[in-house]
Parts: C-alpha cells; structure tokens; sequence
C-alpha cells in the first residue's frame, strides 16, 4: 500500500476505520500519564501549584501554531493539487486550531491571574496568539460563507497561505510595538532553564495533545469526508425526477 | 504595458467619476475624525496625544470600507472574466487595479490629512510626519486589503467578511505607521527605523497581494 492511495477518500476512510480506535487508546493513556506526572509534579518555590497550569496551556500553546503549519500544507495540496482530501484536512483543521488557541489564551489568562494580577496583560506574546485566534475566527467565517465547499475550500487555501506568511510579520511586529510602549517586562515563565522535573511531564503532556490532534483530526475529516457523501446523495435525489 | 496604462487610467476615471465612490472614503475618515473628540472629550493636549493614532485608525477603516468596491463591479458587468481570459498576466492586472484604487481612494486620505490635523490640534511637523507615514503605509493597506476583495468577490457576498479577513493583515501596518509618527513628533527613539520597516511593509505588500489576489480571483472564478 503507498502514501499515495491514502489520497482515495475511501481507502482513506477504511484505513482510519482500523487506526482510529488505536490512536484514541493511544492518546488516552499519554493523557492519563502526563497529567498524573503534572499532578505529581512538585511546586514551583515562587509560582506554587499555579505552575502546574503550565502543562496545559503550553501543549496548547505549541499546538496553535502547529496546526497552522498543517493547514498550511493542506492548503498546498489543494491549491496545488486540486486534492479534495487537502479541502476536507484544512476545514477540518481549522476549527481544532481555533479550540487550541483559545485554550492557550484562556489558561494563560487563568494563571496570569494570581501571577500578574490581572487576567489580560498587553504582552507581546499574548497579543499575537489573541491575533492568531482572530485568524482561525476569520477563517472558520470564510468556510461558514460559501455553500459550495470546492470554492470555500480554494478561497480559505489562499488565505491560510497569506496567513502563514503574515503570521511572523505580525508576531515581530507586536514585539517592536510592545518594546516600544512598555519597558522590560518581568512575565517570563518560570526561569531561564526549565528543571528537569518539570520537564520531562511536559514534553509527555505535549505529545499527548499532539496525538490528541492527530486523533481529532482524523475524526473530523472523516465526519466531513461523510458529510459531503451525505450532501451528495441529498443533491442527487432533489435533482432526480419525482415519479 | 499600454493595456495596464488603459487599465489604470479606465478605474480611475470610474472611480473619480459619478457613482464611483472614491471620495466617500474621504468623507468617512473626516467623520471618523470628527466624532473621535465626542467620545474621548474636548481636551486638546489628549487629542495632540492621541493624534496620529486617531488619524491612522481613521484612514485604516477608511480604506477598508472603500476596498470591496475594487473588484465587484467588474465582476458584475463582466470585465473581470476579460481581464482572467486577456493576454496580459493576471498579477499585473490586479496591480495596475490595485494602484488605481491606490491613487483614486488612498492619495486623498493622505491629501486630507494636513486639515485633519487641524482639528486634532497637531502641530505643522507631526502633521508632515503623520501624512508621510500614511503616505508610505496605505499603498500596503491597498495591496494587502486586495487579496481580501479578491477572496470576497469568489464568494459572491464580501461586505462583512472582508473587513474580519483583512483587518488582522493590517496590523503590522497600523503597528509600524503610528510609531514612526509617534517617533517623530515625541520619540526619544529614531523616525527612521519604523519608517523603514513602514517602506518594507508596503514593497512585500506589492509583491505578495498580485499574486495572492490572482491566484485567488483564478481558483475562484472557474
């Protein structure tokens, strides 16, 4: 079996059937492993338990991004290849991406807090992952815009590809505005090296959430790849000739 | 290279002409202007302060509100297929378009900015600095704010969904525009750095919303 006959909707439905299961099983138990770790991990001496929000917001964090990437390459195989399959990867990307950065912003905001005092803080990090929230809004709006998903599909490509290559623009220049209007800041997590106790539930608590990606991914576009069926088969019996 | 000049000079004599609609976009950033005071007070020191940002914010959404007139005309009465079937590349089509708009909506913004300034109690050299900062960054608001018309035109129904896809484009814009002239009229720091990156905002812009525009409007438009 190649790579390429995944592309076949069909062969990639049966073999998502099989994988499917093994992944959520997968991704269950590095879940369960990495958030006993973050539990078990110790407190930090000046942050205490609120460190352990950490473990969550950073695979978060990673993830926003990320999927960003992978839409980016979906968007290529569309525009490039015309793939229905790249259509169905980045719409079914899009609204995940969104959850993880939003989840990003809403556990930063829980632990800015008691470590800021405050929920919101105009920091340049913090305002370009609120920008990159704003991006998959728009984009989630695009595809919510066009009935006819080949055309939705093309236009949101063209837009994930200006994205990715405004999104560094954007993220260096929150960076210039922030410097320029506040002096050096002191929200830099825990220190400049990160302790070996706290690092090892991290990276275990990324790769879970990164599977927890692929498996939802997968879902996704297989909901989606049915959706289509379904929207195919509807069109086909209203244009049918009543008897 | 005489088809884009016909080009050129055919949407700015559209768009200066009745029923064009360039100059509404003049009106709305003397009004955005006019109805900041309203809302942040009378006071004339914060407006100096505020200046330059109330200016950039107003010419932002001026352009915006002008930009969704750029392709959906010529999609409606037909020219737009011409233009995708022509001989001539796409890319440059929607530049020589793009610029046109540029000259017909943009330059006024930058023209009526000195009596803008008036109302906004700056004085002569914020003035000059903060029309030659929109001077330098509209033409990337134009270029940029192009690939969302261009997406907005493929969907039929742009209005809203142009204004959510470009504004987040345009923030390095609005970033780099205000703190030249923030630079320039208070700054310890240098006018120069931000200007520049100003300048290089609105070269990328030339390249990357062509070309971005055109694939857009020839993925779509099938």
């Amino acid at each position: 079996m190649n790579l390429i006959d995944l592309a076949n909707p069909t062969r990639f439905l049966a073999l998502t059937a099989r994988l499917l299961p093994w992944l959520a099983l997968a991704t269950a138990l590095l879940l369960a492993l990495g958030l006993y770790l973050s539990a078990m991990a110790p407190d930090d001496y000046q942050q205490g338990a609120s460190v352990k929000i950490m473990f969550i917001h950073v695979p978060n964090a990673w993830l926003s991004m990320f999927v960003w990437g992978v839409m980016s390459l979906a968007a290529l195989g569309t525009l490039v290849w015309r793939h229905p399959l790249a259509d169905v990867a980045g719409k079914a990307a899009t609204p995940i991406g969104a959850a993880f950065t939003f989840l990003a912003l809403v556990t930063g905001s829980l632990w800015g807090r008691p470590m800021w005092g405050t929920y919101w803080e105009w920091d340049a990090r913090l305002t370009s992952v609120l920008i990159l929230f704003l991006m998959y809004l728009g984009l989630m709006a695009l595809w919510q815009a066009v009935e006819d998903p080949s055309r939705a599909a093309r236009a949101a490509a063209v837009l994930t590809l200006v994205g990715a290559v405004n999104l560094p623009i954007i993220k260096f220049s929150v960076n210039w505005w922030n410097t320029l209007h506040q002096p050096a800041s002191v929200l830099r997590m825990g220190g400049p090296t990160l302790d070996r106790a706290f690092l090892i539930p991290l990276l275990i608590m990324a790769a879970a959430f990164s599977l927890l990606f692929v498996t939802l991914h997968i879902a996704a576009m297989r909901n989606e790849i049915l959706r289509r069926r379904v929207r195919a088969l509807q069109m086909m019996q209203a244009s049918r000739p009543s008897a | 290279m005489t088809a884009l000049a016909a080009l050129l000079k055919r949407d700015i004599q559209i768009a200066l002409r009745v029923g064009g609609g360039a100059l509404i976009g003049v009106l709305f950033f003397l009004i955005v202007v006019v109805l900041m005071p309203f809302s942040v007070g009378p006071d004339l020191a914060l407006l100096t302060r505020l200046g330059p940002a109330i200016l950039w914010l107003g010419a932002l959404l001026a352009s915006l509100l002008t930009l969704d007139r750029l392709f959906v005309a010529d999609q409606d009465d037909g020219s737009l297929d011409l233009m995708t079937m022509s001989r001539t590349p796409l890319e440059l089509a929607c530049a020589a378009k793009a610029l046109a708009h540029w000259l017909a909506a943009g330059l006024p913004l930058v023209i009526a900015t000195p009596v803008l300034g008036l109302l906004l109690n700056l004085d002569p050299l914020s003035t000059a600095a903060v029309a030659l900062t929109l001077l330098a960054g509209t033409p990337a608001l134009t270029f940029t704010g192009m690939i969302g018309a261009a997406l907005a035109v493929t969907l039929r129904r742009g209005g809203l969904l142009l204004a959510v896809l470009v504004l987040p484009l345009s923030i390095p814009v609005l970033i780099f525009g205000v703190a030249a002239s923030q630079a320039a009229i208070t700054g310890p720091s240098s006018f120069g750095a931000p200007f520049s990156i100003l300048c290089a905002l609105s070269l990328a812009s030339f390249v990357i919303g062509p070309f971005a525009a055109a694939a857009s409007l020839r993925q779509g438009l099938d």
